[in-house]
């Protein structure tokens, strides 16, 4: 299995996530994640869609079929052209005075930050390439984890060409 | 002026003539529209009668299909008729009611959520909520059903809008940034394909459906006679080359002919033409022609390389990239029907060693003679409809048809209960052809209910009941398969189908001996008006030739095709 990060453009229209995760489940590809947000155009909205496949061949129907969907208004496969992908993560984990000291020391190596500290717990909050935040989470394993909220993937090409002109 | 009214003017600006439909609570305003309109609309019986009429509207005639429904259980009982014109590409906006927009989404009488269960159904489809989308979203909903790969699109209307005061003005374009409806083809990939044909010595043309679609009929035809290559169909590329075409060979696939199964097989060259590869077409996809070069002439990028993987893809509407062949082919100066002819004649005698044939057994009606005797007492314009079932595979043999959109039935669904309604359908749009059917005992009973309609708008259709008192393509299976159990497929035959018709307020006729095929069945065909024609044949019959599930086209099981 490989996997791909597709940047999908589509019409900012009530019913659109409907077609596409409705296209992604009946045709059944699989997908590791998906993430949907505004951008530079009010009327459009980008889903990053990382999706795991077994040949080209079936990349390809992924991509085709999507982009038979009236909504959809660009494709573009981010992980054939150089491009920066990032996925948010925020952990919260068991922390006290004993292990609070430590917990900070692998927060800078990672550089990552906390942004909530209670008596009994910290949210770590990381941004960067997933295997990164794999990293951290599995060093952070040590310690009792109580929750993991992950963006999924989002990715931007290098230089200036945005994907709508791909 | 009101939404309801403003839905029908925009039908009126797409050129639609007759709508087909029931009303209901959710669409009581657009109904007093059409009332006070005057708008030409058919009642059916039942929504899916409306949308398989529909259905056979838009087949026969090529124009966008038109439905109306109610809202809740209306609208899902158009779900069957949606899927099937889905997969086989066909034409419909469905405009159905949705509850008042201040009860979406409360549980209310009669809500359903349309838009959610049709999407994976739909080429496209809405919700509206304001009366002021209702123009934009009508014009583009003919737009997306009627141009690039056709299809329905579902448009979901909340009660209040249809009461909703409008400024109407209807948009002269569509603006959709993501689809254009127009899919120019690419002169590489033709002159590929050209340079194929020139280097192949054995190549055979693969006729789809979207031949039918597209209504390139006449350019395929042209290419055959260029290329005097041997032809053979799909079930929905039926009639794209007329019946008595020298080297077509009926179509192909799981009830295919032989001939049509081994030139597959056998061919150095396959030219596939607007067709999706189906499982039932293809057989076993790995020893699917083995020997071929597969080339791809398809509109639907998504369909290159999805079941078959293609050697060249020619991408781009039919309409388009045909006639560019043809002429590219053309230039060429090569004289490929002398190349090709041994191949041709090593094909037709093939065919003519295996043709579709039946064995006679006494004074019993065989379906295979049914269907011959009623192609022979049709004039080349008639359109036959199928519903579903052995019968249809016969008629897919048996029947000739000469012209596309003259062969209507549902194949990629395969729809028990779409022949009547779509029947009825297709002698609306088409009131020049005459309509027959040819369905099953098993099919019929799924939509009978149309007969009323049929006899309250004396709609001529001769509809042809293939009577054997079972369900004959699953009691095949249960024959060849499941030890010749007949797991809740026998119909004890206590309905009188005869006085069916008559109670419904058509006439009806039996058949039960061979000889009325040349005495009585005749007349029927002759007279106007609809009528029911039941006819008696054996239990035990199977449709062959076959090719069982899961094999290659050339492990077909002969059978009856034997001489």
């Amino acid at each position: 299995m490989k996997k791909y990060l597709l940047a999908v453009l589509v019409d900012n229209k009530p019913g659109v996530l409907t077609h596409v995760s409705g296209l992604i489940s009946r045709r059944a590809f699989n997908i590791e994640s998906i993430s949907a947000g505004y951008t530079e155009e009010p009327e459009v909205t980008r889903i990053n869609i990382v999706v795991s496949v077994e040949s080209k061949n079936e990349l390809d129907q992924v991509v085709t079929q999507l982009g038979k969907l009236i909504d959809v208004i660009k494709i573009v496969n981010l992980s054939e052209v150089d491009s920066i992908e990032r996925e948010l993560v925020m952990i919260k984990v068991r922390a006290d005075k004993s292990n609070r000291a430590e917990l900070i020391d692998i927060v800078n190596i990672f550089r990552a930050n906390i942004v909530d500290v209670s008596q009994e717990n910290v949210v770590i909050e990381l941004t960067g390439q997933q295997s990164k935040i794999d990293g951290i989470i599995e060093v952070l394993s040590e310690y009792e984890i109580i929750e993991i909220a992950r963006t999924g993937s989002i990715a931007l090409s290098r230089g200036p060409v945005p994907v709508k002109q791909m | 002026m009101n939404g309801a009214q403003a839905v029908l003017e925009s039908l009126k600006k797409e050129g639609v003539d007759v709508v087909f439909g029931y009303p209901g609570g959710a669409v009581l305003t657009l109904y007093d529209a059409v009332y006070k309109m005057k708008f030409p609309h058919i009642l059916t019986r039942h929504e899916q009668g409306a949308i398989h009429a529909a259905d056979g509207y838009a087949r026969a005639t090529g124009k966008v299909g038109v439905v109306f429904a109610t809202s809740g259980p209306g609208a899902t009982n158009l779900i069957t008729g949606i899927a099937t014109a889905c997969t086989d590409s066909v034409p419909l906006v469905c405009i159905t009611g949705q509850v008042a927009n201040p009860y979406i989404g409360k549980d209310s009488f009669q809500e359903a959520d349309i838009f959610g269960i049709t999407t994976p159904i739909t080429k496209h489809n809405y919700l509206v909520k304001d009366v002021k989308e209702l123009p934009r979203v009508l014009k583009e909903a003919f737009f997306i059903a009627n141009t690039g790969r056709k299809g329905p699109v579902v448009i979901d209307v909340a009660k209040d809008v249809f009461d909703a005061k409008i400024d109407y003005e209807y948009p002269e374009t569509v603006n959709l940034r993501g689809y254009s409806g127009v899919y120019d083809g690419n002169d590489k990939e033709i002159a590929a394909a050209v340079e194929a044909v020139q280097k192949a010595e054995r190549p055979l043309i693969f006729a789809g459906g979207g031949i039918v679609s597209s209504n390139t009929a006449a350019e395929v035809q042209k290419l055959a006679k260029k290329l005097g290559v041997p032809v053979t169909s799909t079930l929905l590329g039926l009639g794209t080359v007329p019946a008595d075409t020298e080297g077509f060979l009926g179509f192909a696939g799981m009830h295919g002919s032989y001939a049509a199964n081994m030139a597959i097989q056998k061919c150095d060259l396959l030219l596939c033409i607007g067709m999706r590869f189906s499982d039932r077409v293809t057989g076993r996809v790995d020893g699917f022609a083995p020997k071929a070069k597969i080339i791809h002439f398809e509109l639907d990028r998504a369909e290159i390389n999805k079941n078959v993987t293609a050697d060249l893809k020619v991408l781009g509407d039919l309409r388009w990239t045909l006639p560019r062949f043809n002429k590219k082919l053309s230039a060429t100066k090569e004289k490929f029907a002398e190349k090709f002819k041994g191949w041709k004649d090593e094909v037709i005698k093939m065919h003519e060693e295996h043709p579709f044939s039946y064995v006679e057994n006494g004074d019993v009606i065989k379906p295979g003679a049914l269907i011959k005797r009623i192609s022979e007492l049709s004039d080349k314009d008639t359109i036959a409809v199928t519903d579903v079932g052995q019968h249809q595979m016969w008629a897919a043999q048996f029947f000739d048809v000469y012209k596309p959109r003259h062969f209507l039935t549902s194949g990629g669904q395969g729809t028990m209960g779409y022949g009547l309604p779509a029947a009825m359908g297709a002698k609306v749009g088409a009131p020049d052809s005459k309509v027959v059917l040819f369905t099953g005992d098993g099919s019929i009973m799924m939509n009978c209910q149309e007969f009323a309609t049929i006899a309250d708008n004396d709609i001529d259709v001769k509809v042809v009941i293939v009577h054997n008192c079972i369900l004959g393509m699953v009691g095949q299976w249960q024959r060849l398969f499941y030890n010749h159990h007949y797991s809740q497929s026998e119909l004890k035959g206590k309905t009188d189908f005869v006085k069916l018709a008559e109670a419904m307020g058509l006439k009806g006729y039996r058949l039960t001996k061979k000889e009325e095929l040349d005495t009585v069945l005749p007349k029927i065909m002759a007279e106007q008006g609809p009528a029911l024609i039941d006819v008696l044949i054996p239990e035990e019959e199977d449709v062959l030739p076959m090719v069982p599930g899961g094999k290659r086209l050339d492990q077909m099981v002969l059978g009856g095709s034997k001489k």
